[in-house]
């Protein structure tokens, strides 16, 4: 099962990623790009991470309509009528990406990788003493609120920071446009009056 | 099977670095580096499956998936702020620290 899903979705995830650069039409590349997303999102359902898979396919889904929206807020030209590569820079980046991929097959090849032999995965997962057995989502959620807690935590604070940043960064008026150079101007500059009247 | 799926990992990284180096426009940039992600994406799937059944392999693709929310977010603040600016949505437009 996951070897037909492999050739079928593995494919059509690097097939459609391709496009991403070989079209012209904006809504055609977010359109390809979420393909190769759902595409992966397939094949983690199909390896078994069915969690991780509805959450990319979701995740990515959103993403990419909001990146549509972008491209036609900020694109130079969204309906695709002007190429947006640099023809200069197209023999080189194929060469550096190719060369890339050569040297990441040779070590998959290469390389002599662990082999996990055994029952089958479901099977393979030991029982918790007292509790339901252990699913891929189950590990998962075991694993964020136990042993991977400092990283849970990490990746909260790193996503607060990051709603505060782009926040700041993509907020047209700052603190200094509604408090002066020195911050001390009361009130606030505002071009709606909003709190509570006073 | 891991090698397989690693294979289809590297092709979907390499792809993306094709596209981060090759394009001007930020969101394309973007979008090749979303697509570079994504093979780490399978690689740390099919590790989870066929070489290390353990949660931390799962851990992985979470951080992956983060760092896709992250980049995307900042990502567009900052192509926000720079078209705010200067009306500058390539990155040759803004490639002032060069000079």
């Amino acid at each position: 099962m996951t070897a037909v899903l492999l050739a079928i979705l593995g494919p059509l995830a690097v097939a459609s990623g391709l496009l991403v650069f070989l079209l012209w039409s904006m809504a055609r590349v977010t359109i390809a790009l979420l393909a190769s997303f759902l595409a992966v999102g397939g094949l983690l359902i199909g390896l078994g991470l069915a969690y991780l898979g509805v959450v990319v396919i979701l995740m990515m889904t959103m993403e990419m309509v909001i990146m549509a929206v972008f491209m036609v807020a900020y694109m130079e030209n969204p309906a695709g009528l002007v190429r947006a590569a640099s023809s200069g820079r197209r023999p080189v980046s194929l060469a550096f990406s190719t060369t890339v991929f050569g040297l990441l097959a040779a070590g998959i090849f290469v390389a002599r990788w662990p082999h996990r032999a055994g029952a089958p995965l479901q099977a393979r997962m030991p029982l918790r003493a007292g509790g339901p057995p252990r699913d891929a989502t189950f590990q998962l959620g075991d694993a964020l609120m136990g042993p991977q807690m400092l990283t849970m935590v990490t990746l909260g604070v790193a996503l607060l920071a990051t709603m505060v940043g782009a926040v700041a960064l993509a907020s047209g008026r700052g603190r200094y446009d509604r408090f002066g150079d020195d911050l001390k101007g009361r009130p606030p500059a505002d071009p709606v009056r909003g709190g509570v009247g006073r | 099977m891991l090698r397989l799926f690693l294979l289809l990992a590297a092709a979907l990284f390499a792809t993306g670095l094709y596209g981060a180096l090759s394009q001007r426009a930020v969101v394309m940039i973007m979008m090749g580096l979303e697509l570079m992600l994504n093979g780490v994406i399978v690689a740390a799937a099919a590790f989870w499956r066929y070489a290390a059944p353990a949660g931390g392999a799962q851990v992985i693709v979470v951080v992956v998936l983060v760092a896709m929310a992250v980049e995307m977010a900042i990502g567009f603040a900052v192509v926000s702020a720079l078209y705010r600016a200067r009306r500058a949505e390539m990155t040759d437009m803004a490639a002032d620290l060069r000079r």
